[in-house]
């Protein structure tokens, strides 16, 4: 027998069109790399926070002793929340920086609650790689701008908590809270 | 593979014979770390530094499974368990600084065996395997290194995962989404300490098999040599041993006699006496540094103080986070790219005078970039490190391409033999090739 004979003999019809073997070859495969797959989404997923991490949990915080000029930080999520009273004067520098010099443009209104303008409530995590920024506590430098100073690499925001100068990209988020009552702020 | 004159394995004792037939490991060793590895006869001790490498990760993997068995990864106990081994465990105080010593000496003797192969063109043809594996291994340990760091659960430990991991929230898009997907929070908490533990348990062992196809791609062409000339003829070479054996063992006793030094007289003088303070999730360090073999990467990523914008206009095109994180990368990315970047023929910088002006000035500026990575980010650190990073890209990119290209090489000797001893009998009488 000739080559082609024997392949006549083992695979009728030749090369010509798909063989029963072309589609089980791809069937197997294909099914084998689905179930790979799907192995591959516990195994990654679970390194994703948990439950009782996402968990939501919130924080009170009374503010009644804070005078203007002073600031607190609080603890929310494990992650330190700057409460900070303003002062006239921070407030009207805060005011008068046009947004077109900002990085992350927002107006110190866009970052307080109405009516609570002197209450600048900000997480306390630089958002450039995540140290807490200096500035809160008597006596800790407060940076250029008169807002907080990240020692880490220099990040240095002002009276609205916003970037100013230094390799952060965003102003202190502002996290979700309520003033459950004129003294006591509910954050999360 | 190997040159036609290596000695063969003769296995004499009969226990060695059936052995040999069945399984040929003794073989498999004779060949690459013995009499059968034929290797150039004019190695210098920057050579040795291959071997010292080995031990390192040695004594790391040795001293890091026994302080496991006393080190629980939860950040309760995570803390007190390590002041447990340096107070409670026998010998455990040792035992952790041999591990915590142990890491910079690793990266001593890594960067000493890089920089050896920045000289001498280790990385070109045909070695450029071996190349592209020992950056694939220098990437691992320092993911390593970095995991091990956050494990005692202090305050550098702490702020270090923090500054790292939040690196790759620098990514647009998915950045965030990734950063807490590696944490698996939104700080650094129980979740991410524990799989740190995990995979810092894992890596050295990934090391290990990279370090084995590190060592099998060398033994393709052979080890290279100072002269950069390649292997022509057995007088070019001597058996690994016991001529190498030796040299490394010399080496490797100047090594311990440092190491020991370091470990029982100065054991903490490469720490961060922060790092003896638990972490505090609410109170950042005044003044943050990683280790120092980071040093010079962590320059560059703090270098980079303003958005790319379009001129003249606030609208920007790369924040100033993220160019500074791609660009600590591609630091050490680049050296992938080394290879195809140097275009010259001759591989040694003994032979290369201007190309050895170039790798002074990057050896230079690397030390440069170490101290500014070191110092507390303000002027006029911040600016020295501004021109060190230029200045470190452009050598790689621009300076070397072009030296390769126009420089005009000194004349290489006929052979390694001729270098060594003058003249090379052989190669005369030899017919021309």
């Amino acid at each position: 027998m000739t080559q082609t004979e024997v392949a006549e003999v083992m695979e009728p019809g030749g090369a010509q069109g798909v063989r029963r073997r072309d589609f089980i070859e791809v069937a197997a495969v294909s099914a084998a790399g689905v179930g790979a797959l799907a192995v591959l989404v516990p195994l990654i997923s679970q390194m994703a926070p948990s439950a009782d991490v996402l968990a939501e949990s919130s924080t009170e915080v009374d503010i009644s002793a804070i005078a203007a000029g002073q600031a607190i930080k609080a603890v929310f999520r494990k992650q330190p929340v700057f409460v900070r009273h303003l002062t006239p004067v921070e407030i009207s520098e805060a005011d008068k920086v046009p947004l077109s010099e900002l990085r992350d443009p927002q107006t110190l209104e866009e970052r307080t609650k109405p009516g609570k303008k002197e209450w600048l409530i900000t997480m306390g995590v630089c958002t450039h790689l995540g140290c807490v920024p200096l500035g809160t506590g008597q006596g800790e430098p407060k940076g250029e701008y008169g807002g907080y100073f990240c020692p880490c690499h220099g990040s240095q925001y002002d009276t609205a908590a916003r970037i100013r100068k230094g390799p952060a990209p965003k102003n202190l988020v502002v996290p979700d809270y309520v003033f459950s009552s004129p003294t006591v702020v509910k954050i999360g | 593979m190997s040159f036609p004159w290596a000695n063969e394995y003769k296995p004499k004792h009969p226990a060695m014979v059936w052995l040999d037939e069945k399984l040929p490991l003794p073989r498999f060793v004779y060949n690459a770390v013995g009499a059968g590895y034929p290797v150039p006869r004019n190695l210098n001790y920057m050579w040795n530094f291959g071997v010292l490498a080995g031990f390192c990760l040695v004594i790391q993997i040795v001293t890091g499974i026994v302080l496991a068995m006393h080190y629980a990864a939860n950040t309760e106990v995570a803390f007190s368990s390590t002041e447990h081994i340096m107070r409670d465990v026998n010998w455990g105080w040792m035992l952790r600084y041999a591990h915590a010593n142990g890491a910079s000496a690793f990266f001593v003797v890594v960067y000493a065996h890089i920089f050896r192969g920045f000289y001498f063109g280790s990385y070109k043809a045909p070695r450029e395997m071996i190349w592209l594996l020992g950056v694939v291994i220098f990437l691992l340990m320092m993911a390593t290194a970095f995991m091990g760091y956050v494990l005692p659960w202090g305050q550098m430990s702490f702020w270090g995962a923090q500054v790292i991991t939040g690196l790759f929230s620098a990514i647009p898009l998915v950045g965030d989404g990734l950063h807490q997907w590696l944490l698996g929070g939104f700080a650094p908490d129980n979740a991410a300490l524990n799989r740190f533990f995990s995979l810092h348990f894992l890596l050295p062992f990934v090391i290990l098999g990279v370090v084995i196809l590190h060592i099998w791609a060398l033994h393709i062409p052979g080890s290279s040599n100072p002269t950069g000339v390649e292997v022509k003829s057995e007088s070019d070479t001597v058996p690994f041993h016991p001529y190498y054996t030796a040299k490394d063992g010399f080496g490797l006793a100047v090594f311990l006699f440092l190491y020991c030094a370091m470990l029982f007289f100065f054991p903490n003088a490469l720490g961060h006496p922060d790092n003896y303070i638990p972490a505090n999730p609410m109170q950042t360090p005044a003044h943050i540094v990683p280790e120092w073999y980071f040093w010079p990467f962590y320059a560059i990523l703090r270098a980079f103080t303003a958005d790319l914008t379009i001129p003249f206009t606030h609208i920007v095109l790369v924040p100033a986070k993220l160019l500074g994180v791609l660009a600590m990368f591609s630091a050490i990315l680049v050296w992938f790219a080394l290879p195809w970047l140097d275009t010259s023929p001759v591989r040694s910088g003994h032979y290369r005078p201007r190309f050895r002006k170039i790798y002074w000035a990057l050896v230079i500026d690397v030390v440069v970039l170490g101290y500014c990575g070191g110092s507390p980010a303000e002027e006029p650190f911040v600016m020295i490190s501004q021109i060190a990073a230029a200045y470190y890209f452009l050598h790689f990119f621009i300076i070397l391409p072009l030296v390769s290209m126009t420089e005009t090489p000194q004349p290489l000797p006929f052979s390694i033999t001729e270098s060594v001893l003058g003249k090379d009998e052989a190669a005369t009488l030899a017919p021309a090739e």
